[in-house]
């Protein structure tokens, strides 16, 4: 019995433990498989917008004079044209698109942070996520403020062929279009927003731990890393969004 | 108070490596510009199915490099780059059924 036993030990075990076949973390891993349930997440919500947009009936006129309507869906560029501080001065998507330079900024600082963290430097890490912090708030007051202006709506409203004119958009009415398009915006990028928030309270987290050494104490800066998918997945989903929200 | 303002750590960090930095922020480059291209077709080309293709393409080629870069997927190994990649065909699945879906209640409404 005892040769046995000596013969499992030499040869090579695939159920014995020690062998990793993916050559990545247990942690990395599962952060790759929860990331690919969220992607299918907002893949439902991004699809539904499309099957919902088109089942309307699309702006066929110019551009230029473009009003909103209940009978078409409307033409983003139209609907997201404010700007803090200019009030009814009309620049179409310059707003989304300072939000997006913020956060492909932010995806690029993590990264750095995850670099400086292979290389155990302690100070770069910190500087690097703060920044990365600093860009997550950033989007989040910008989308704070994108939130209020479509709630709040514009000066003209929209007349309804009843005489009544709404103001801005909720759930029960919208000035924007069709009710659905005013739902899918708080759902899709209030879902989004969720994200970048708790991204940034890990991101905080991780940077307290930094501060304090715990990485250096493990060995390793692995939950940089960690983190550092998460949010370059919230960075990836708002590419979309930003494409299939305000751009088509 | 002084030995608490004191360098606690005795870990000696490794010199950065100014080759890879400079990639990482050539990727940051790369994404700034695909998106500024965006934004010049979203104002000069008509809208229409060309433009939602070519937006959809440019949107994939940023994707890509944030998922191969940034995330290093193109690092790993294979197994674990087609674990992720593989089951995005129910995505493509999904977006054909329901757009079709859509194209179909717009003919009842």
């Amino acid at each position: 019995m005892a040769s046995t036993a000596v013969a499992e030990q030499t040869e090579k075990n695939l159920w014995g433990g020690g062998v990793s076949p993916f050559k990545a973390s247990y942690g990395k891993l599962m952060m790759w498989f929860f990331l690919l349930s969220d992607a299918f997440t907002f893949s439902g919500l991004l699809i539904t917008y499309g099957l919902l947009r088109y089942s309307y009936p699309a702006y066929q006129g110019k551009i230029s004079d473009f009003v909103a309507s209940y009978d078409y869906w409307p033409v983003p560029e139209k609907i997201f044209d404010a700007v803090p501080f200019l009030h009814g001065v009309s620049i179409p998507l310059a707003f989304v698109g300072l939000m997006t330079f913020i956060l492909i900024m932010s995806s690029v600082t993590m990264v750095l942070a995850v670099e400086a963290g292979h290389r155990m430097d302690r100070k770069a890490v910190m500087r690097w996520m703060l920044w990365t912090i600093a860009g997550g708030i950033a989007f989040l007051a910008c989308q704070a403020w994108e939130w209020t202006h479509f709630i709040h709506g514009t000066d003209h409203g929209l007349t309804l062929a009843n005489g009544v004119t709404v103001f801005g958009a909720n759930l029960s009415q919208n000035e924007y279009g069709p009710q659905l398009f005013a739902d899918l915006f708080f759902f899709i990028t209030g879902f989004h927003g969720t994200h970048v928030l708790s991204g940034v309270v890990l991101n905080v987290i991780i940077f307290y731990q930094a501060s304090m050494g715990t990485f250096e104490q493990r060995g390793h800066y692995e939950m940089v890393e960690k983190v550092g998918l998460y949010w370059h997945f919230v960075d990836l989903v708002w590419v979309f969004v930003f494409t299939f929200f305000y751009l088509i | 108070m002084a030995h608490l303002l004191e360098e606690t750590s005795h870990v000696q960090a490794i010199p950065a490596d100014r080759a890879k930095i400079m990639k990482l922020w050539k990727i940051a480059g790369v994404l700034l510009v695909v998106t500024i291209i965006e934004f010049i077709f979203a104002f000069t080309m008509p809208r229409g199915w060309l433009l939602i293709a070519v937006f959809v393409s440019l949107t994939i080629v940023k994707a890509f490099y944030i998922v191969s870069e940034f995330m290093h997927l193109k690092h790993e190994t294979k197994v674990l780059i087609w674990s992720i990649i593989v089951p995005m065909i129910f995505v493509i699945w999904l977006l054909v059924a329901l757009i079709n879906e859509g194209g179909a209640i717009l003919q009842v409404r």
